[in-house]
């Protein structure tokens, strides 16, 4: 791997959402939106408390994902991939600028999303908000990878976005925001124990809910991170110089 | 580098679906010449760029360029390829998008404004490429493979959509190129560019008809002009 090209690869990521500013204000925007909105729904109860950290997880994993598997779909597509494949660029360069250029993106989109759901809607944080930070930040980063996993089973938009429900849903609902894993049935928790989402959602709900689990918050960000890794190397995989 | 021609191909074959598009082909590109790759749609002659530049997967036979095997990635720095769609980012601007390629190649920064003025693309330069025309966007594709100094240009179609007096620059600018060494590869639908290359390849359901120069191709089939050439080849090779 080369630094220098994966730095210029993210640079150049960046350049091109920068010239989507729609893109840019609905990212940065959209999820303090929907927090306001389930802090608003839930005013009174305790609810809240629980699903909001939740969702300062799904929102970069989900918003990453769909933006990462779709504009590397493009870049398959329009040809620009075949031909950076051809010139001295690794696939590494390639996948790690992807990683690094949204998971910056992620960061300005967690800072705001923490920032509103803390000092707006008042959730309380008995944990560092900076871990918070983290663990968002490693959430979008997994959603990075999968996205850029998942975009090489894809040949349009469409069958991009069926990855959705394939891909993300069962993850969020075996997370334990609807029911708590531990009272999943056997078959479903053991499931659950392996998924990624998983353990990203119970390292934000430690971070929320106590302030002495840093340490347990860093060993499910390892398992996160790990599966980040696994993706980015499978991604690497299915990232041909050679097509048929 | 050795003295080995810029791109010798034995028996090659390469399947895409459940079609054999290139059937045991067996050519060479010689140095420091503009080679032309003409047939008729459907022919093969992307698939064939596609397995120089190391691109495409093939299923027999050997492409060496420099003497070295295709897609190696000592290549990948001496060879400059343009794909048949312009394949730019439509959310860059001109000079991005080639600030990108740049340095992905390692080519100095005054070569952007070198390749930009060679496909007169200047009053351009600061557009986004989506907001360019079909012809203007080709352009900038085919100034990506100009940049840094390639010895070989693999270029699928590089004039389409073009007008004259812009054709007949490039075409120029093609002929500059192989007068200092550079071997170039460039495939056409447009008989009348025949005649500008040194040697013509022609190639009809993924078999070489001809491997001519322009004047040789005109006696072998005794017509008057290129067109005539070509459709004399083909619907020999047809029939
Ligand atoms: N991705 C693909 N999958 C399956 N078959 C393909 C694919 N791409 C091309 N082919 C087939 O391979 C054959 C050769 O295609 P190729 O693109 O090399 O032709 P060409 O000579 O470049 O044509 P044109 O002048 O129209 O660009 C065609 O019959 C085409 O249908
Ligand atoms: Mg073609």
């Amino acid at each position: 791997m080369n630094p220098r090209l994966a730095l210029a690869t993210a640079a150049r990521v960046l350049n091109q959402v920068r010239h989507d500013p729609r893109t840019v204000a609905l990212l940065l925007v959209v999820p303090s939106l929907l927090i306001g909105l389930m802090a608003w729904i839930f005013t009174n109860t305790k609810t809240f408390d629980i699903v909001g950290p939740a969702l300062l997880g799904l929102f970069p994993f989900i918003v990453m994902f769909l933006i990462t598997s779709i504009t590397t779909l493009r870049e398959r597509r329009s040809g620009t991939l075949e031909r950076l494949m051809t010139m001295p660029l690794g696939k590494f360069d390639f996948l790690v600028g992807y990683t690094l250029a949204f998971g910056l993106l992620a960061i300005l989109q967690s800072l705001i999303a923490v920032a509103y759901a803390v000092w707006v809607c008042g959730l309380a944080v008995s944990g560092s908000a900076w871990l918070l930070i983290l663990v968002a930040l490693v959430n979008a980063i997994l959603g990075t990878t999968l996205g850029l996993f998942a975009s090489a089973f894809a040949t349009t938009e469409f069958q991009v976005i069926q990855f959705m429900p394939a891909l993300v849903f069962p993850q969020i609902l075996l997370g334990g925001i609807f029911v708590p894993r531990a009272q999943m049935p056997d078959v479903l928790r053991s499931i659950s124990d392996w998924l990624p989402l998983s353990h990203s959602i119970d390292a934000l709900q430690k971070v929320i809910s106590r302030s002495d689990a840093s340490g347990e918050v860093l060993r499910e960000l390892g398992i996160v991170a790990l599966w980040a890794v696994g993706l980015v190397v499978l991604g690497s995989i299915t990232l041909r110089r050679r097509t048929p | 580098m050795n003295s080995s021609p810029a791109v010798e191909i034995a028996n090659l074959r390469v399947h895409r679906g459940k079609l054999d598009v290139l059937r045991d082909l067996t050519l060479a590109v010689p140095r420091g010449q503009v080679v032309g790759l003409l047939g008729p749609s459907g022919s093969g002659k992307s698939t064939l760029m596609r397995s120089i530049v190391g691109a495409q997967k093939v299923a027999a036979g050997t492409i060496t360029v420099f003497g070295v095997p295709a897609g190696a990635p000592a290549l990948r720095k001496s060879i400059g390829y343009v794909t048949q769609a312009p394949s730019v980012y439509d959310d860059l601007t001109v000079t991005q998008n080639l600030r990108y390629f740049a340095q992905v190649i390692g080519a100095p920064r005054p070569d952007i404004q070198r390749v930009i003025h060679e496909v007169e693309l200047e009053p351009q330069a600061r557009q986004l490429a989506g907001d360019l025309s079909g012809g203007q966007r080709n352009r900038v594709s085919l100034a990506v493979a100009l940049l840094g100094s390639p010895e070989l240009l693999v270029l699928d179609e590089p004039t389409v959509g073009l007008d004259p007096v812009l054709r007949r620059d490039l075409w120029a600018l093609f002929a500059s190129l192989a007068a200092r060494g550079v071997s170039l590869l460039v495939s056409s639908h447009v008989m009348d560019e025949a005649r500008r290359c040194d040697r013509i390849l022609l190639l009809h359901q993924g078999r070489l008809l001809a491997d001519e120069t322009p004047a040789g191709l005109l006696t072998l089939t005794g017509a008057d002009d290129p067109d005539d050439a070509f459709l004399a080849l083909v619907s020999g090779a047809s029939a």
